[in-house]
């Protein structure tokens, strides 16, 4: 997916007076959020959970390149194939070669944020094979001139009932209907045919089981099942850090993913899926892929950011947000929106495309507290910033600015002499009262707040005259 | 250089790989494998009343609906009565190891087969089922096959009282003991297939079933 993350502050501010969109974000507000907090109560050591899956996610990729090679041995064994892609370009590639060697003409989709990195629908219509989206969300965006999705958990979450209500009439030719029920209904009717129909299915994974050589996928449409129990190719396409060690493990991690994600305890279907179809069976794919993707992995293995592979896409951190909720996820401008994405678009996508990503969070650490795994993201957001400095990404205003100020901050007299000025001058702009409408070497900053007004004085001038009082007694 | 190798070198170089420490990795990962250690588990009353009940109220609360017949030979009755109340046909398609049960005597026609798209009820037991979140274990072969339970509008499980677990480890553990290797497909079901996509309003019925209805084998 063409990265736009670079047009984050203008993507934002007009997300900000959108007010189709604003009232949009507004409908959904909170309801993951109330879900979560309701049903993690259900668990009577929801820390300990969260520690046991942290430890779980640690332990491979703290090994990862032996827990690979582990789930491979196994998947092997059970007759799949198992292939490997450094970029979304050879994601594409190896995906387009396995439908042509099948003679796939049409592929049915289930939801794959990694297939999102890849841009892998624009290459296989290049390459005359049908990809069909089946998660409602994806496939509302997909018919919608292929818009791409603001949330991972809930895709089309930008989307009003009106505007689905309007696209479905509009593409499907069919009346105009109003409820949700039979929009819903009506999506199923139109790809309950392609699953018939396709080929080849194609999912992401939740999580790759070493100990089996399975891939486990939590989906609750029940699409998740129709793409890799009808089509005679499944293949599965995974980031190479979804290893978990085994079945035990899967079931530690499902009493958090639906918890965290959409507030269930447990999702709809929940599918183990190890090997072919067996000579006597009904169903279930005659061949089994697994293109296991690095696209920016295998560098943050050992580096600032190896706890970011411990991310296991539920949506909580974007969903607690206070600027995802606020501007959407389009704003982001890549496959990942939210706390998560401003690490992950710097980390797989380029840290000098996506210079404002690190910046766009208050650090309040609501990611941080309801992240299942325990990744320190306001942390990791730090250092990117931090790393944006080193490798001189900031602007030249920001740079000369803090130069400036680090100079001043060494000379303790100059810098007195500073502080004192622009004390004086921020209560002159104040104009007696005791906030500023407009900083005019800010303007944004008080667009829609008030700056506080000083009184006056520095703290040291403050200092040395309540001193002074204090030796005269002594 | 393949994409294998170059992925894999790449993350060997990041975690510093020699001799030494894949020696010290590879017993670890050994160790995990060979314990099968697990987390947190919620506290659940393991008595067969207690699991039933806790089974019947977490799966009503997924939107199943449920029923409890004394024996097997009182299935064929209690669905042909829920297909009734629910105007519901009254053929299906049922599992090839139900193929046996006495459908025609309850005036049920059914087909012991993998389901088609036009099925309207599908018929499947299940391998074990979940007390702690009302979840069935359903487990693929030629003699249950995976789209009876996905494919028609309605489906319909029974469940041995006896074969109710506390927890998915449990599942795990009696699936290792009788089965030995996993099955292709192990779907674990919790209610109909629903979608929250759009405006995030929960609504029943997505791709796969509308309704779940359980007829619970107290045995």
């Amino acid at each position: 997916m063409e990265i736009k993350s670079m047009r984050f502050k203008a993507n934002a501010s007009g997300a900000l007076v959108n007010t189709v969109l604003q009232g949009n974000l507004k409908t959904s507000k909170g309801k993951f959020v109330t879900r979560r907090a309701e049903t993690i109560k259900e668990l009577d050591d929801f820390e300990g959970t969260r520690d046991a899956a942290t430890a779980i996610r640690n332990r491979v990729i703290d090994n990862l390149d032996l827990w690979l090679e582990r789930f491979e041995q196994k998947a092997l064994d059970t007759g799949a194939q198992v292939l490997w892609a450094r970029d979304g370009a050879e994601v594409c590639r190896l995906v387009t070669e396995i439908a042509l060697q099948h003679g796939v003409t049409k592929v049915a989709k289930s939801k794959s944020m990694l297939s999102e990195e890849a841009g892998l629908n624009q290459a296989l219509e290049a390459a005359g094979i049908q990809p069909v989206e089946t998660d409602l969300g994806e496939y509302i965006l997909q018919i919608d001139n292929n818009e791409p999705p603001s949330h991972i958990i809930a895709p089309a979450v930008h989307k009003s009932l009106d505007q689905v209500a309007d696209l479905f009439h509009k593409v499907h030719g069919t009346p105009r209907k109003t409820e949700i029920p039979a929009l819903t209904r009506e999506a199923r009717e139109v790809l309950r045919s392609h699953f018939l129909s396709a080929d080849m299915g194609l999912s992401g994974g939740n999580f790759l089981i070493a100990e089996t050589g399975s891939v486990a996928l939590v989906t609750n449409e029940g699409n998740g099942r129709m793409v890799t129990t009808l089509p005679k190719v499944h293949v599965v396409i995974t980031g190479i850090e979804k290893v978990i060690p085994t079945l035990e493990d899967l079931s530690t991690l499902m009493r958090l993913l639906p918890r965290s994600a959409t507030g269930q305890p447990i999702s709809n279907y929940v599918s183990v899926l190890t090997g072919v179809k067996k000579p006597a069976e009904h169903d279930g794919p005659e061949h089994l892929y697994f293109i296991l993707v690095d696209n920016g992995r295998a560098d943050a293995v050992g580096s600032d950011f190896h706890a970011m592979l411990r991310c296991i896409r539920c949506g909580a951190c974007m969903n607690h947000c206070p600027v995802y909720q606020t501007i959407g996820g389009h704003a982001y401008g890549w496959v990942y929106p939210g706390p998560m994405g401003s690490i992950l678009t710097p980390l797989y996508a380029g840290l000098e495309k996506s210079i404002d990503l690190p910046h766009a969070a208050t650090l309040c650490n609501q990611c941080g507290v309801v992240c299942p795994v325990k990744i320190p993201l306001p942390d990791l957001l730090r250092k990117l910033r931090e790393k944006q400095t080193e490798r001189g990404l900031r602007p030249l205003t920001e740079r000369i600015g803090l130069r400036l100020w680090a100079w001043a901050a060494l000379r303790p007299k100059i810098y007195a002499l500073g502080a004192g000025f622009g004390a004086r001058y921020l209560k002159w702009l104040a104009g007696g009262t005791d906030r500023i409408r407009l900083l005019p070497a800010a303007p944004e900053w008080t667009l829609g707040r008030d700056f506080p007004a000083p009184q006056g004085k520095t703290f040291r001038e403050l200092y040395a005259a309540r001193q002074k009082p204090a030796k005269e007694t002594t | 250089m393949s994409s294998r190798e170059d992925i894999l070198g790449r993350v060997r170089a990041n975690l510093h790989r020699g001799a030494t420490n894949a020696a010290a990795a590879r017993e670890d990962i050994l160790a995990a494998l060979s314990n099968r250690s697990h987390g947190p588990k919620p506290a659940i009353d393991g008595s067969p009343q207690a699991l039933l009940e806790r089974f019947r109220l977490k799966s009503e609360q997924q939107s199943t609906t449920a029923d409890i017949v004394a024996g097997e030979s009182d299935v064929p009755a209690a669905i042909a009565r829920y297909l009734t109340t629910m105007s519901l046909p009254k053929s299906a398609v049922a599992w090839p190891s139900l193929a046996a049960l006495d459908w025609a005597a309850a005036g049920l026609k059914v087909d012991g087969r993998g389901a088609r798209d036009a099925d309207p009820v599908g018929i499947t037991g299940c391998f074990c089922a979940i007390a702690e979140t009302g979840t069935l274990m359903l487990c693929s072969s030629a003699d249950t096959p995976a789209t009876v339970s996905l494919l028609p509008e309605t489906h319909i499980a029974i469940v041995n009282a006896s074969r109710i677990l506390p927890c998915m480890e449990d599942a795990w553990a009696l699936a290792r003991k009788e089965l030995g290797v996993l099955p292709r497909a192990v779907n674990f079901i919790s209610g109909p297939s629903r979608t929250g996509d759009i405006e995030q309003t929960v609504v029943l019925g997505a791709h796969g079933p509308y309704r779940v209805h359980l007829v619970i084998v107290a045995d």
